[in-house]
């Protein structure tokens, strides 16, 4: 077991782990922040993706202790005193989810995709979001969505 | 005229969904989420052989390893854990081999489950799992499809055969038509057309976002199984009737479920062992599955030979269509099992005015992961190969796709419309969707730029592919589903609530996981009862809430669900009527009731719903012999099913020097009837689009010689990305449903149901003048290339998935289902 010290959407937390544990493993388990999910075991789906000293990472490809010492948010770390992140409302303002499951994760990878590149065009962000799958929305309103966001205009 | 400002209705307004607030800040429960006090986890051990005899298991291992509770294989389970159920035997003499959760004696897929570890944690279930020792005595895999049929190899040696259901359909004998075998003789020997194909609907995998997953508590008096299901009803149903525990002491939840398409129209050999352990332990236990787990053995659907024969007169006129099927079960037959062919049976003459028709499905038993539904079942398979199939007409004849169509169809004044397979069309406009469609699409200037690439012998041709697609949903008249041996009914089950407040608590037996059911039933409530929206609730997917119903599949949640729901609130104001007379010292019969007010006629006197309730919780003062309630039920059964259609154009680019494909443009008018949230209407169509087109060009389970699956994670399996997929352009013409008094109609498969002929129609059209009349799906780029380069149908991929572990580069990976 090897002792790790995160802050984690705002709080410190100290815990002891398995070397082995993954971060998403340890934030789901340890911390209770089950509003992060894994959707599969390839790193292929991204449904588990989290900010990592404000970039994001797949959770399930990161070890909890390379977190030890850093800051992780997570979609339960977005929302300001109740009010939702740009990011958060514009999903649901252009419906860019059904199921939901994959949305922490493309919420989280679109910040991101913005925090690099504030004005993407939607080429840009089809490509910026290629890690995420989501199996309901068929991209559509998700794009539509980072747009929003971005504060350009939506394409019908 | 006085303007008095009407309330702006709901149905129809673009409310943004209720249920978004819990899933984009994280407070979802989905059931991997769930932890109980002392809960122990599941790993299974997996059959790595396709057929194999089980003839020794050694647990002594694994039994020893950190936290192990304990290791059950088959033998120790024996009686106790039940066959899993077959609910839709399509034939009386249906062969249907024994199903039980972990196999017994032998295993008869990869991916089967044969012992099973307890653990205190997850990773200590998984990591003994590893130390079970298990001897195998492979068998010979019956693995392809054609060959299982003819009983080369057999699946379950103890059947004697693969074949388990020979399912016919005959217009000449349901008199609802005439002999297509004298059709096509006749077209033959005059100077008909007769156009003959053989298409390959390849094995999919629903591929649901959240992997399954199921926790069953023991303690208490129910026994609470959570499980990632669409079907939390008939679940609890299956578990007493399988297991012979009382239905009343059990109670299951779905709670938030992460997608399902089909999915999770299933009962499960996990949900069956989870349950099974947490009794005979008394613990709660867990058991969520990795994504290999669930891309291996969770159903998978479609896999289909269609050979199909159309004939024609010389002017297009369509004569006749025989279909005969080979549908492969995989090695079990599930829950729908057979079903999922059957249900396309009565769509392949789709639009068309067929004089004769003839339908057989031959089910097929194989050595791979068992089939049933996924989006659509049945209809997508049918739906493509009649919509391939007039599109092969229309280039035999020379013609534009959409001329040999409009030719055929059912014109809009001739609804309603008896068809040749026996179902009765209530309306449709054809002609209205096609108009549109064209305008929207560009169809003549796409047309016209396909013609200048063809003569410039330009390397990048454009193909435009066509689909005028219906299907039948709303699942379905209690009647049809008994004649056709179906095991339950097709009535949806709906509770409204009238709390003291003035709040509105609805229930439904339909099971949403993805759908929208909270806002768009909202919707409906909130215009029947002249509540707010907000003041609506919607409860689902517990046994104990939502006491009764068929959950949610076969887009029938709102055609159904949705019209039980009006009539449970109908009940509500006749109930609440009385009372409101009592109140307003009125005659009931002087009351109309109107935005959420009973008014008394010709006055301004008047009181609201919310001010019933209140005074029916009171109780104070009601009138004599009126009970102090104003809940009721309804329970709706349809009469009929609905059908919903479209017009979907696509274009595709195709590189004829790489084979590459590329989608240019896709324009879909769907008539769904009347929309009740127009915002969520356009996501189930864009989602729907997706898959469909997915199925055209990337996706496919493959298995090889062996018998494994090879596409068995997301690295493999080509779920398309946001980078795969581009925007759509989607409208609506609107010809209510006769069939419901809301006018809708199902939408959750036809996006998926249409697009996959428009796009491999839009391929084929691209390269047809390589002597081209077929690309397999997926239509890969080597698939292409090969088309345009042998001017065949690109039919024999040997790569259509990477294989692994191959230093050799000589591993043969089999085409499809290994064909």
């Amino acid at each position: 077991m090897t002792k790790i010290e995160v802050t984690v959407d705002g709080a410190k937390v100290s815990d002891e782990v398995e070397p082995r544990m993954l971060l998403v493993q340890y934030l789901r388990e340890k911390l209770g922040k089950t509003g992060t999910v894994i959707g599969c075991d390839t790193s292929n789906c991204g449904a588990c993706t989290v900010h990592l000293d404000g970039r994001s990472v797949k959770s399930c490809n990161v070890l909890a202790v390379q977190a030890d010492g850093h800051e992780v948010t997570t979609i339960e770390g977005l929302a300001k005193d109740g009010a939702l992140h740009p990011m958060q409302a514009a999903f649901h303002e252009c419906h860019a989810l059904q199921c939901g499951f994959c949305t922490p994760g493309m919420v989280m990878q679109s910040i991101d995709l913005l925090n690099d590149n504030p004005k993407p065009d939607e080429q840009q962000i089809r490509q910026g979001l290629e890690g995420n799958l989501c199996r309901c929305t068929g991209y559509h309103n998700i794009v539509r969505a980072v747009q929003t966001a971005s504060g350009q205009e939506v394409n019908k | 005229m006085t303007a008095t400002a009407e309330p702006q209705l709901e149905i129809g307004r673009d409310r943004r969904r209720k249920e978004d607030q819990r899933l984009i800040t994280g407070r979802t429960r989905w059931t991997d989420n769930i932890t109980l006090p002392g809960m122990l986890h599941l790993a299974m051990v997996r059959s790595p052989f396709a057929h194999a005899k089980i003839t020794n298991i050694d647990t002594e291992q694994a039994k020893k390893a950190p936290n192990v509770v304990t290791v059950v294989t088959g033998k120790d389970l024996g009686e106790e854990q039940g066959s899993l159920p077959n609910a839709w035997p399509i034939t009386p003499d249906q062969v249907t081999p024994p199903h039980p959760p972990v196999a017994i004696d032998r295993a008869t897929f990869a991916g089967e489950i044969v012992a099973v570890v307890v653990a205190r944690s997850a990773a200590e279930a998984r990591d003994a799992a590893e130390l079970v020792d298990v001897d195998y005595e492979e068998l010979p895999a019956a693995l392809d499809l054609k060959e299982a049929a003819n009983d080369t190899t057999l699946a379950h040696p103890d059947l004697g055969t693969n074949k388990s259901a020979l399912w016919v359909f005959d217009s000449a004998e349901a008199g609802t038509g005439g002999n297509v075998d004298e059709a096509i003789q006749k077209a033959r020997e005059g100077d008909g057309i007769v156009i003959e194909r053989e298409y390959r609907q390849q094995r999919l995998i629903p591929a649901f976002m959240e992997p399954r997953s199921t926790v069953v508590d023991p303690t208490g008096e129910q026994i609470t199984m959570w499980s990632a299901t669409q079907i939390p009803h008939i679940l609890r149903f299956l578990l007493a009737a399988v297991l012979g525990v009382s239905e009343s002491k059990v109670r299951v939840i779905a709670p938030d479920v992460g997608g399902g398409f089909g999915g999770k129209l299933q009962t499960t050999p996990e949900e069956f062992i989870t349950m099974v352990l947490a009794r005979r332990l008394g613990k709660p236990i867990k058991f969520t599955e990795t994504r290999s787990e669930s891309m291996m053995a969770a159903h998978h659907g479609r896999d289909q030979w269609q050979k199909l024969t159309l004939s024609a007169e010389k002017d297009g006129t369509v004569t006749g269509f025989k279909v005969e099927l080979l549908a492969d079960l995989g090695a079990h037959v599930s829950l729908v099992g057979g079903g999922v062919p059957v249900l396309g049976a009565f769509m392949f003459n789709a639009i068309y005015k067929f004089p004769a028709y003839h339908f057989a499905v031959q089910t097929v038993l194989t050595n791979k992961a068992w089939t049933d539904a996924y989006r659509g079942a049945g209809r997508p398979e049918a739906t493509y190969a009649i919509e391939r199939m007039m599109t092969e007409l229309a280039a035999e004849l020379g013609v534009d796709p959409l001329e040999i169509r409009e030719k055929n169809w059912i014109k809009h004044e001739e609804f309603p419309f008896t068809t040749v397979a026996g179902l009765e069309y209530d309306s449709g406009n054809y002609e209205a969707a096609t108009a549109m469609a064209k305008e929207h699409f560009g169809y003549d200037e796409l047309r016209a730029e396909q013609q200048r690439r063809r003569e410039s012998n330009d390397p990048v041709q454009l193909g435009i592919g066509v689909s005028t697609f219906t299907e039948m949903c709303g699942l379905a008249p209690s009647r049809v589903l008994g004649s056709l041996d179906y095991g339950a009914g097709g009535w949806e089950h709906a509770t409204v609530r009238m709390l003291a407040t003035g709040k509105v608590e609805v229930i439904t037996g339909a099971s949403a996981h993805g759908q929208g059911h909270e806002t768009a039933f909202s919707q409906i409530v909130a215009d029947r009862l002249g509540v707010p929206f907000e003041d609506v609730e919607v409860l689902h997917g517990d046994t104990q809430v939502a006491p009764k119903g068929l959950d949610t599949y076969g887009s029938r949640s709102l055609v159904v669900g949705g019209e039980a729901l009006v009539r449970a609130a109908d009940k509500v104001i006749e109930k609440a009527k009385p009372i409101a007379a009592h109140m307003l010292e009125a005659s009931a019969d002087d009351l109309e009731f109107k935005a959420g007010r009973f008014g008394v006629k010709g006055t301004d006197q008047g009181v609201a719903m919310a001010e019933v309730a209140l005074a029916t919780f009171a109780a104070h003062d009601l009138p004599d012999g009126v009970e102090p309630s104003l809940d009721c039920d309804a329970t709706f059964d349809p009469v009929n099913f609905n059908y919903p259609h479209g017009t979907h154009l696509c274009a595709m680019e195709v590189d004829t020097e790489t084979g590459a494909v590329k989608m240019r443009k896709y324009t879909c008018v769907d008539d769904i009837g009347n929309v009740i949230n127009p915002l969520i209407v356009a996501g189930q169509v864009h989602g729907g689009l997706v898959q469909g087109i997915a199925q055209a060009l990337w996706e496919e389970a493959v298995y090889d010689d062996s018998g494994t699956l090879v596409s068995a994670s997301f690295v493999d399996y080509l779920v398309p990305t946001a980078a795969d997929t581009i925007s759509f352009d989607v409208d609506h013409t609107t010809t209510p449903a006769l069939t419901n008094t809301l006018g809708t109609k199902g939408v959750g498969e036809a996006g998926t149901i249409a697009s996959t002929p428009a796009v491999v129609n839009a391929v084929v059209d691209a390269i047809r003048q390589f002597g081209v009349n077929d690309v397999r799906m997926p239509c890969t780029p080597e698939r292409v290339w090969k088309a345009i380069n042998d001017g065949g149908g690109g039919d024999k991929t040997t790569e259509a998935a990477a294989p692994h572990f191959d230093d050799s580069g000589e591993t043969a990976i089999a085409d499809g289902a290994s064909e």
